[in-house]
């Protein structure tokens, strides 16, 4: 049905560290290889060694440059995939009842038998979180590897979602965002965590933590007083040459 | 938007289509005999027409039956239940009044309530998005309800009825055109929002996550269109409601008001293209790009 339920038992997302990420695209592979090696239709690819090759993935890594209005500018490595929203527009527009979200731990997830690829809920999606599949012709989404979660024939390390097992910095994070005290929420307490788009109402359930305040040179330090220059003008050997050039004609620079 | 031809065909000659079963289901005269089954012919070829020609986007064309079971939440599921309930009842109206000569004005009446019922949801299917901020507004229903119902009383004939709402509709579609070209600056959303990083400075993308334009960038962010965008206006406009107008106004013939028609439709589905061209998406924001 694509009534949202008023409620979920849980709200399963990810945290995703924006101090963190490096940009390297390991989580934008390991979903894309997972997701196609696994559960519904493959992700396909379109001319992969062809002019323009496009293809189907669930996780994207954009990069930002945000300019402080002073100070240095610094690079923002934003990896985006389905926040599974609380209120999520996706559901509600989709005309088979292919969309849901699970009333038991809140991941949207897309029925493929029963989606008629008619886009809607890419339009609906203010986050570009889902993809029709070229090739299949069906709406893909990110699962929250709903497929490796409660997997029990996986070791109980792997069952966390494709993305967060493969991340080599540490930077993404899998939990319960409806449980208060659980290392995300508390995460997400510490580190003041962002919705994306709050005007839209979507009620993310993702959340994404922004990048550490930078120190600067002018921050106070305690080796900064040991790294002031010893003296301004220069002495000994170098004083007399730059005394004896200053002599001659011709003037300084 | 990516201005797919399916959906344009779609929204201008469902829209007309039912526009003109509106006026025939209302009409306590319809025309009979041969003139009469022209008439409804012409009616549900559009409409018809326009509903198939919809199906040409679905990826899965063969499952488009279940789009009729999530009426409680989806307006692109309302809009498929209005579309065939408005055919039936006034293809039953039609059958019964053409073949057996009995006029059910009743049946008339559901049958165009249900005709204009499709154009709004239609409409709906549009204006409920919020990611799309110009089209996210009542007017956008307006605007298609006013088309529908000039075009239907263009196609029937009816000619001081159809002087009056191609005005209306003239005078929606320039109130659209104006507050649209804000819509996206007001919605409030930008970079700064759709990555939360807003609050630390200035957010520019500078580097897409992939080489080459993918489904994303395909289906919502469209730029050719939007470089003749003024031009194309001024072109829909004339043809839509001008033409109409000048044609309509002059001594009655039959070839003024093929005529006329002939520049409507035109003009209707150079606006439609200019709806989903003209349209940026907040997925845009990601890309840098609207």
């Amino acid at each position: 049905m694509t009534t949202l339920p008023t409620a979920t038992n849980k709200k399963l997302g990810l945290v995703i560290d924006l101090d963190t990420c490096v940009g390297c695209h390991a989580c934008v592979i390991s979903c894309k290889g997972w997701n196609t090696e696994n559960y519904g239709a493959p992700l396909s690819d379109q001319r992969p060694y062809g002019n323009e090759p496009m293809g189907t993935f669930l996780n994207r890594v954009h990069s930002y440059e945000v300019q402080p209005p002073e100070g240095a500018a610094q690079t923002v490595h934003f990896p985006k995939s389905c926040l599974h929203c609380e209120d999520a527009p996706c559901v509600t527009v989709c005309p088979t009842g292919a969309s849901y979200k699970r009333t038991e731990d809140g991941i949207v997830l897309v029925n493929e038998s029963s989606c008629i690829g008619c886009g809607l809920c890419a339009w609906a999606c203010p986050y570009g979180a889902r993809e029709l599949d070229q090739a299949e012709g069906v709406m893909k989404k990110c699962t929250l590897c709903v497929d490796r979660i409660y997997n029990e024939n996986l070791p109980e390390e792997d069952r966390i979602p494709s993305c967060v097992r493969t991340c080599p910095a540490g930077a993404r994070h899998f939990g319960d965002l409806g449980d208060p005290n659980s290392d995300v929420s508390q995460l997400v307490q510490e580190r003041g965590g962002m919705d994306l788009m709050p005007e839209l109402g979507t009620a993310p359930v993702n959340k994404y933590l922004p990048p550490r305040h930078k120190d600067s040179w002018d921050d106070q330090s305690l080796l900064a007083p040991l790294l002031e220059p010893i003296a301004d003008e220069p002495a000994g050997f170098l004083g007399w040459l730059d005394k004896a050039l200053d002599k001659l004609p011709g003037g300084t620079a | 938007m990516h201005p797919a031809p399916s959906v344009i065909i779609f929204t201008t000659f469902s829209g007309i289509g039912f526009g003109l079963l509106f006026w025939l289901g209302l009409d306590p005269s319809p025309p009979t005999g041969t003139i009469g089954f022209t008439f409804f012919f012409i009616a549900f070829a559009l409409a018809v027409g326009g509903l198939i020609s919809s199906t040409f986007h679905l990826g899965r064309p063969e499952r488009a039956w279940r789009a009729l079971t999530q009426w409680r939440t989806s307006w692109l599921s309302r809009e498929g239940i209005c579309a065939i309930a408005a055919l039936m009842i006034m293809g039953l109206h039609a059958i019964v009044y053409i073949f057996l000569g009995i006029q059910i004005a009743l049946l008339g009446w559901i049958g165009a309530l249900l005709s204009l019922a499709t154009v709004y949801t239609t409409s709906m299917i549009y204006a409920q998005l919020a990611t799309i901020p110009r089209w996210n507004t009542t007017l956008t229903s307006v605007l298609f309800l006013c088309l529908s119902v000039a075009g239907g009383a263009l196609l029937s004939g009816r000619v001081k009825v159809a002087l009056a709402f191609l005005c209306v509709a003239g005078a929606t579609q320039i109130i659209w055109w104006k507050r649209g070209d804000n819509a996206f600056k007001n919605s409030g959303s930008n970079l700064g929002t759709a990555t939360a990083l807003g609050s630390i400075g200035t957010v520019r993308s500078v580097a897409h996550p992939h080489t080459a334009p993918n489904y994303l960038m395909r289906e919502f962010i469209f730029l050719v269109g939007r470089k003749h965008a003024q031009k194309l206006r001024i072109i829909s406009f004339a043809l839509m409601i001008i033409l109409p107008i000048v044609l309509l106004v002059t001594p009655f013939s039959h070839i003024s008001v093929v005529l006329a028609i002939l520049s409507h439709l035109i003009g209707v589905a150079v606006s439609r293209w200019l709806f989903f061209a003209e349209a940026e998406h907040t997925v845009g924001l990601y890309y840098g790009m609207r």
